[in-house]
């Protein structure tokens, strides 16, 4: 058993590296993009086997499918999509790097052999009880360490407010081949991908899942939406304020932060007897905001508050 | 322990990548693979220890959000920054005069 597990690891590790170069050096950016996304769902794999089974969904969703879905969608609209590669083999290139990587290479595997090992595992299984969740790393992400959670949907917000500032959203050019299956698929499976994002969002607590796989999840549904003709109802007042769930993790989190300092507490610091509740609610408003902003990444721009007919592309 | 290596191995890939990729959407995925190959070093060393480290694991989903954010607003800045895509026909007719 030992021996195949150990045959898997060396073949993993081969292709991660063989797909990784392709992605960086080998000519053709189309080639490197789609190695790229091979590259992210192997990764997932990798993950598996390092057992942390909550960074493998997260990955599978967001690493392989909207980076994906991203790196395609911007390489559809650069003008020039052949090019001859990084060069890797003149003499001064060889010279200069093998020595430079092996270097680089030592010095990283002594850093990782002097680094304390122990970790923090004690500490997080020891408070674990009073965290509310059953699941370290959801106790890590929206208790113990929540703070780093809040600034990252900050980031998230920050990206899609940049993204927004840059100018109206390109609209999609006609389709080479038009086809009904798409639209009908979308509309089939958009419910299916909520369905797994509520379930890995309920899960969450007590198993591996979580606002952010959920929210990854549900946002690649609203990107295959997109792509299948749907329009985004972010902006304008005609459909609803959609775009408030952009911000709601942010603000709930905030709200979360400083509304504990009226109960007495420290800044982030739950009651222990209402910590659960407020870990479930701020996973709920998280997810949105993420699958919300992974949406509004992906249109690569502000959609126009009105619509005019049916869809994107009739 | 094949992790480990292959964590720094991937750190080289991507940093080479980074500093001598002549186009820009190949410095972007450089920047992934070495980010990749960050959070690997980072999930490698957790599973050393026992119990496992549940920190470095909750880091490292943070750290996927942030670099897929990142990702996007390089991706869209690219695409506006480069010239706009023409017609094939246009660009034959062009280079043919």
């Amino acid at each position: 058993m030992g021996g195949v597990v150990l045959v898997f690891d060396v073949l993993l590790a081969a292709a991660l590296i063989w797909l990784a170069w392709q992605a960086t050096h080998t000519p053709g950016l189309f080639r490197a993009v789609i190695s790229f996304i091979i590259f992210g769902l192997l990764m997932a794999l990798a993950w598996v086997r390092l057992e942390a089974p909550d960074i493998a969904l997260a990955e599978a969703a967001i690493g392989a499918g909207a980076t994906g879905a991203l790196l395609l969608s911007a390489l559809g609209r650069l003008a020039v999509t052949d090019e001859a590669g990084t060069p890797w083999q003149e003499r001064a290139d060889l010279t200069f790097w093998i020595p430079a990587g092996l270097a680089l290479l030592g010095l990283l595997t002594l850093a990782a052999w002097y680094l304390p090992s122990p970790g923090l595992g004690q500490e997080v299984q020891a408070s674990l009880p009073d965290s509310g969740v059953q699941n370290p790393v959801t106790a890590v992400l929206l208790n113990f360490r929540a703070f780093d959670t809040l600034l990252e949907i900050g980031v998230l917000l920050l990206a899609t407010i940049a993204i927004w500032s840059l100018g109206p959203m390109p609209m999609p050019g006609a389709q080479a081949i038009i086809s009904p299956v798409l639209p009908a698929l979308g509309r089939i499976l958009f419910p299916m991908f909520a369905l797994v994002s509520i379930y890995l969002l309920w899960r969450g607590s007590h198993a591996p899942g979580g606002a952010f796989s959920a929210g990854a999840v549900i946002g690649a549904g609203g990107i295959l939406s997109i792509l299948a003709g749907a329009r985004p109802w972010l902006t304008g007042s005609a459909y609803g304020p959609w775009r408030v769930l952009l911000s709601l993790g942010l603000s709930a989190m905030l709200a979360v932060a400083l509304g504990v300092i009226v109960l007495g507490q420290p800044f982030f610091a739950y009651p222990t007897h209402l910590a659960g509740t407020i870990v479930l609610l701020l996973e709920l408003a998280a997810g949105l905001s993420i699958a919300m902003s992974l949406v509004a990444l992906y249109l690569a721009g502000q959609p126009p508050t009105h619509w005019d007919g049916e869809s994107l592309r009739q | 322990m094949i992790y480990l290596a292959l964590a720094g191995v991937l750190f080289v890939i991507g940093l080479h990548g980074l500093f001598l990729a002549g186009h820009p959407l190949r410095k972007i995925l450089s920047l992934n693979v070495l980010s990749a190959a960050v959070f690997l070093l980072l999930v490698a060393l957790a599973r050393e220890a026992d119990p496992l480290d549940a920190v470095p694991h909750a880091i490292v989903l943070t750290g996927i959000v942030v670099s897929v954010s990142a990702t996007a607003v390089a991706l869209v800045l690219l695409v506006r920054l480069s010239p706009p895509k023409r017609d094939s026909k246009e660009v034959t007719r062009k280079e043919g005069r």
